[in-house]
Order: structure tokens, then sequence, then C-alpha cells
């Protein structure tokens, strides 16, 4: 039977824990994905798992990415919510992982929101 | 959905929704050996029994039962679409569970696609919730428990980059035998 273990995990962990120690931190940046139904059938797992791809990348700690449920917009969907700390939360809609991609580097990693996907400020 | 991962992830949406803190999937792919079987147990506060009684139903369309009666509703669909069976259980305060079958070899059956995921998603995207994952194939199974993981890492979170890579791989790795 296979299995994900613990010392398996402990292995990354370690290689890993090192710079990051270095890091640490309070967050700064949170980005909620909206996960109703149509926000999954319309894509959401995917936009998920690139801004967890762009954050590995990035290399900061600070940055969060959590789940919640849907926002009820159905037609919009997939949205996700960018909350900095001190301004305003933006929402983006119909996000794709382009879109993602991009709204990360600019939006969250420069600053500067990305108002063609903005669905407005909330 | 394109696949039955991403109803799986509704799925739990749903029992999150409930206020569940604890979910079981269990996937088994060997079911009358002509049947994949999923199973979502959650410990989340339940359904009332009215709301039970239509929530397979697509055209229950009010607001408030909708959110979470849509998403069953396709699920059972897509599992009575290819043979299946679906049924759903819950008593209030005492959680719920939902399982449908498919079957393999039918023409519509969605693909069981990216499991992995669809785990990882959980994973990071509620730190908080626990999760085990039951998974059986012919010859093998597989098993993850989030809150095993977490005691023996000395964690709260699972949600490093490299270890949420690790599980997405190992996972997508015994699916594709
Ligand atoms: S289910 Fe969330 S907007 Fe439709």
């Amino acid at each position: 039977m296979a299995k994900i273990s613990v010392e398996d995990l402990k292995r990354i962990k370690e290689k890993t824990s090192q710079e990051s120690s270095l890091r640490g931190g309070e967050t700064t940046v949170k980005v909620t994905v909206h996960m109703g139904t149509c926000g999954i059938a319309a894509g959401a797992r995917s936009v998920m798992n690139t801004l967890l791809e762009e954050k590995a990348e990035s290399n900061r700690t600070d940055i969060k990415i959590v789940a919640a449920g849907c926002l009820g917009m159905c037609s919009s969907e997939p949205n996700i919510t960018v909350e900095i700390v001190g301004q305003e939360p933006i929402v983006y809609k119909k996000m794709d992982p382009n879109k993602t991609r991009q709204v990360f580097r600019r939006h969250i990693l420069k600053g500067e929101v990305q108002t063609d996907f903005a669905l407005g400020k909330g | 959905m394109k696949e039955l991962s991403l109803h799986i992830l509704d799925l739990v949406e749903n029992s999150i929704q409930a206020g569940a803190t604890q979910i079981d999937i269990k996937i088994d792919e060997t079911h009358l050996h002509t049947h994949i079987k999923i199973t979502v147990t959650d410990n989340g506060k339940g359904i009332d029994p009215a709301m039970l009684a239509v929530i397979s139903d697509p055209f229950v369309t009010s607001r408030t039962t909708r959110r979470v009666g849509l998403g069953i509703a396709l699920f059972k669909a897509a599992s009575e679409r290819c043979e299946g069976i679906f049924s759903i259980q819950s008593r209030q305060g005492n959680g719920t569970t939902v399982t449908a079958t498919f079957a393999i070899d039918h023409l519509d059956r969605a693909p069981l696609g990216d499991l992995g995921a669809t785990m990882t998603t959980l994973i990071a995207g509620y730190p908080d919730i626990g999760i085990r994952y039951h998974h059986i194939l012919f010859q093998d199974s597989f098993t993850m428990n989030t809150a095993e993981l977490k005691s023996g890492l000395d964690t709260v979170e699972l949600n490093d980059p490299a270890i949420l890579s690790r599980i997405k791989e190992m996972i997508n790795d015994f699916c594709k035998q």
C-alpha cells in the first residue's frame, strides 16, 4: 500500500526550511479563490494551482492563498479576491491560468491593479 | 464537470460550508469489478430532512438551497448517466455521506482526472480542515491523512510549496498506474 508519509515530507521540509527560516514574517497579501459549484466547473481549481505555482516561484512567504465559498456571481466565475494590506480588496472575474499569472505578477508582485479583469472593489 | 475529481472538490466544498472539520474521501476503482465508487463523508452539521428530500433535484433553485443543492444534483446526474447508483445519507448534527458509483466502461463516464490538483487545492485552500484520502486500485491502494502529516511534521499547515508539489506528484503517480 502506497502512502504519503511523514518521513517523505520531512526530507522535503528539511531541504526548504533553511531558506524559508530566513524569510518568515507576516502575511501581507491574501488571495481568495472562490470555490462554488460554478466556479469549480468554470476552472477555479486550475486558477488555484496556478496561484500556488506562482507563489512557489516568487519565493514569497508573506503571500497567503486560500479557498472560500462562492460570491454568488455565477456568470463571472471563476472569481478571485486579492487583498493587499492597507489597500482595498479587488475582485477579479472570469479568471483562467493566463490572467491569473498576469494578476500575480503585475498586481501582487508590483502593485499594478489589472483593471481589465477587475469586477470591482469589494 | 469534466472530471470526477472536480465533483469531489465540489462535494468537499459543500461539506466545508456545512461546518465540517474532517472529511473522508474514498475512491474504489474495484467496486463490483465494473464500477468506480466515490464516497465523501463529513462531520458537518448535516442536512435537514426536508432539504435532503429535494437536494438532488436540479430544479430546486431557491437561492438558499441552490448553493448546496446544485453540485450534488450534478454528481447524481453524472452517476446515473453511466449506470451508477447515487445515495446521500445525512443526520442533523452528525454529518453527511454522499456515495455514487460509475460504470467504468460507460461512454459517458468522465475521467477521474487530476486528483493531485484537487487534493492540493483542498490542502492549501483549507489548511484547517482534516482530510483523509483513500484510493483503491486493483492491486494497490493509496492513503493520505493530513492530520497525521501535520502532527508528524510539527506544523499546523502543509502549504509549503515544495510539500504541496510532492503530494500532488505522489497522488498523480499513483493514479497513472
Ligand atoms: S455557485 Fe457560486 S456563483 Fe454559482
